[in-house]
């Protein structure tokens, strides 16, 4: 049984994979022109290789890695900025592309957990922190009968500890 | 017949665990000796039987007995030795082994080491200990049999991942297995402890020396699985946040917490309530942890859909493992009062804002590992969370940890002043103000985060070395006096100064590594040259080498700086039979200023190949800090507490057990001032 995602994903490897031969040598080549060469690296570390685990395309041996690689550079080549060398890919593989995933309402919570995460500890730990500082005044309260017990053995016997 | 053996013992061992798991825990409740003191010798038996089976599963590896299924799936007769024997561990049935093997073997350490544990109380933990291995023998032998025959015996096997044909692969699961199973001993002495109702400062040392050695193991395994990925994967990278990483580092952050507070149960009798949470916790992460990289959940939710069984039992588990023991602490709790008070400022102080900050970043790396999960199995939706959320969360979660790890050991316990603090570490301010226009000065080009971090790198282990000068009073009384000082003062304060500086290690090799790494990446043809930095790449001719299973190309590279040739780097690209795939061997040289790093790829057809070079300034710190942290945790396990004398427990608790003792005094700790 095939389930959607590995429909979409088997998708995708047979439409890259007819893209790669297109190209011919499929070996990574850097661009000409240096400045265009680092803008695509730096793009190429935003995107996901769609193989991998959560490593980019920046630093994977995987085919289909390499062949976004080349794309991203072909799309430099042509003369896309890099929001639309970025929107292009985004187009055609969504957002899982994007390592860095874009604030939406979905993704609202993952954005402002670690926010909301840190608040509720720091408030806990001062309502704790405060609750523990009231009952100092019950040190003078008298001592429970159990703590009496163990005071009157203390003083027959000696500081045992 | 070997294998029949193996799996008889498995069976046998699951009876003597399912004994174990009840009867100590029943005698303890009743106050039976006889039936307490079946737990040492169940758990030594239950390690007996495990250790048979795992050497059964061993022997059919390295026989390359191809009729048991396992061996036919993942290994191969052309394999090295050494691959063959990690190749037990190297798959999913063979790990779970790995695991149990590990869990009873610090299930019969408690047993024979244990002499200074209350005889109920190791009855009780051994029990606990009982369960979880209960729970992991029905996993293994109900949904991943590793003894499962395969009849008629294929010729050979199918083979490793030849990615995991390495050394430091070999060697990391087993590492990660015992920093996780060993946090399962702070688990059990947590839930004997909530069944006792009671902890104080006798428990917190007896945890102690246990939750230790697992952090050592942990860190060592976390480290030598970076290692691999930057050797091995061939782009220099060496962690990604991928989950399977996540799954290791949650509970080591967790588990970093429970040490430190820890500390102020033992020293100060307060935190005895998030002690034991986050003992709770740190091995649920473990579980946790074991359960996405084993149940296939991270690949695509669907996948784990496709095969339910293992999956579910595992879930199944973790929910009884972490509902059970999280609804006896919410019984349990609630009557331990904690004792010592202390001002915001002060020791504790500190290891609270080091566990506030660790649980906080803790709780945010299983927030962004867990949350693409979750999204696509409610909306169905995919995201990818990757390194770039990351570095923007938990990065800056982490700067305060850095800041205030240096500051905390030097504040009093009760009450502290940081000012005064903050004076007696003038060295280390200086240290870290010269390192911040040094950087500024010297490597202004690089990227302004860079200058900061360095700064805070060296703020760590500058003040990590001041502290404990200031403990030995160095330079204030005369020198015979101080070395005496370094010689008496306690072990574990040590440990502190190592660890911390290791950490300072690790923050300089990553922020450098990261700001100031050249890389080249190109096309060359033999003969032409390429400079990375100071350095110039001469590619000489790349020619094939056989291996033992696997066909590589090597390429020779001259490498010189300033003219003179200061190494030949040989890179392989590899291509293996058995399962088919392409590797990559980076050739690495590592100077004292950091590593070359060069790479051979593709050929062109043309006589050309494409190439990587990249150079990595000081990103060996980052390895050579995990192991400073580690030698600290070492040295802090050789203190002499953990060694001499029992810690005694107060009176008054001993005879109401279960009301937490407000007379358990700390042991008087061995400090000297």
């Amino acid at each position: 049984m095939l389930m959607p995602f590995m429909r979409n994903l088997i998708t995708m490897v047979f439409v890259l994979g007819l893209a790669g031969s297109a190209w011919a040598v499929a070996v990574d080549k850097p661009m000409d022109d240096p400045v265009l060469e680092a803008r695509a690296r730096v793009i190429h570390k935003q995107l996901r290789c769609l193989v991998c685990q959560n490593q980019s395309i920046e630093d994977s041996n995987a085919s289909l890695a390499r062949d976004l690689r080349i794309l991203v550079r072909d799309r430099i080549e042509a003369g896309d900025s890099d929001d639309e060398t970025i929107r292009y890919i985004v187009d055609r593989y969504g957002d899982w592309v994007l390592l860095k995933p874009p604030v939406k309402s979905g993704t609202i919570f993952l954005w402002l957990g670690p926010v909301l995460f840190l608040a509720l500890a720091v408030i806990f730990i001062f309502l704790w922190y405060r609750r523990r500082q009231t009952p100092v005044a019950a040190v003078n309260a008298p001592l429970s009968h159990d703590e009496q017990a163990r005071l009157k053995s203390i003083l027959d016997n000696g500081d045992r500890g | 017949m070997i294998a029949e053996l193996g799996h008889y013992a498995l069976v046998l061992a699951l009876s003597v665990a399912i004994v174990q798991a009840t009867v100590p825990l029943y005698g303890a409740w009743r106050g039976d000796p006889g039936w307490i003191g079946l737990a040492r010798p169940s758990a030594i038996v239950q390690c007996l039987l495990v250790v048979i089976a795992f050497a059964a599963l061993m022997h059919a590896y390295i026989t390359s007995d191809f009729s048991v299924l396992n061996v036919a799936t993942n290994s191969h007769s052309a394999k090295p030795l050494l691959y063959k024997i990690s190749g037990v561990w190297g798959n999913h049935e063979g790990s779970l082994l790995l695991w149990l093997l590990i869990l009873v073997l610090f299930g019969a350490a408690v047993a024979v080491f244990g002499g200074n544990l209350p005889a109920p109380f190791r009855a009780r933990v051994l029990s606990v200990q009982a369960m979880i291995g209960v729970g992991f023998l029905c996993f293994v032998l109900f949904t991943s049999n590793p003894f499962e025959r395969l009849l008629p015996a294929p010729i050979d096997g199918r083979g490793l991942n030849p990615l995991l044909q390495d050394p430091g692969l070999a060697f990391h699961p087993p590492f990660l297995y015992l920093g996780y199973v060993g946090f399962s001993m702070a688990f059990s002495f947590a839930v004997a402890a909530l069944i006792e109702g009671r902890v104080d400062a006798a428990w917190a040392r007896w945890v102690r020396p246990w939750t230790l050695a697992a952090w050592c193991f942990l860190t060592t395994g976390i480290a030598l699985g970076s290692w691999w990925a930057y050797y091995e994967l061939g782009w220099g990278g060496w962690w990604f946040w991928d989950p399977v990483e996540n799954a290791s580092f949650m509970p080591w952050l967790a588990g970093t917490a429970l040490l430190h507070s820890s500390i102020v149960v033992e020293k100060r009798d307060s935190l005895k309530n998030w002690t034991v949470l986050l003992a709770i916790l740190t091995f649920s992460l473990s579980l946790l942890g074991t359960f996405l990289v084993r149940s296939g959940v991270l690949t695509s939710v669907h996948a784990f859909a496709t095969d339910p069984a293992r999956g579910i039992f595992i879930l199944a588990f973790l929910i009884a493992v972490i509902a059970g023991s999280l609804t006896l602490y919410a019984f349990r709790a609630p009557a331990m009062k904690g004792g010592g008070l202390f001002a915001p400022i002060s020791r504790e102080g500190g290891l609270v804002l080091n566990n506030l900050l660790l649980s906080t970043a803790c709780a945010t790396v299983l927030l962004g590992t867990l949350y693409p999960l979750f999204l696509d199995a409610v909306t169905g939706e995919k995201i990818t969370v990757g390194p770039p959320y990351f570095n923007a969360t938990f990065g800056p979660l982490m700067v305060p940890v850095f800041l205030a790890m240096a500051v905390g050991p030097m504040l009093h316990w009760k009450r502290g002043d940081v000012l005064g603090a903050v004076q007696r570490l003038k060295f280390a301010v200086a240290a870290s103000v010269i390192a911040l226009f040094a950087t500024l000065v010297f490597a202004f080009d690089g990227p302004w985060l860079a200058i900061p971090g360095i700064a805070l790198g060296v703020w760590m282990i500058a003040a990590a070395l001041e502290e404990a000068a200031y403990r030995i009073r160095l330079f204030r009384v005369p020198v015979a006096d101080s070395l005496r000082r370094l010689w008496r003062s306690p072990r574990a304060a040590w440990g502190t100064t190592f660890a911390h500086a290791g950490a300072g290690m690790v923050i300089i090799g990553i922020v450098a590594s990261s700001a100031w790494q050249v890389e080249k990446l190109q096309i060359m043809q033999p003969g032409e040259s390429v400079s990375v930095g100071s350095y110039e790449f001469k590619f000489e001719g790349a020619a094939p080498i056989p291996g033992p299973n696997y066909e590589a190309v090597r390429g020779i590279f001259q490498v010189s700086r300033d003219g003179k040739d200061i190494a030949v780097m040989q890179p392989e690209s590899r291509k293996y039979q058995d399962p088919p795939m392409d590797t990559t061997e980076a050739a690495i040289r590592t100077g004292w200023g950091g590593d070359l790093y060069a790479v051979i790829g593709d050929p062109t057809g043309d006589g050309s190949w494409s190439t990587r070079f990249y150079n990595k300034p000081m990103i060996h710190w980052i390895w050579i800090g995990c192991l400073t942290m580690v030698f600290g945790g070492l040295v802090s396990l050789s203190d002499r507490r953990h060694r001499v004398g029992a810690p005694v427990r107060g009176k008054a608790g001993a005879k109401t057990a279960t009301k937490m003792s407000a007379g358990a005094k700390p042991p008087t700790p061995v400090v000297t001032k």
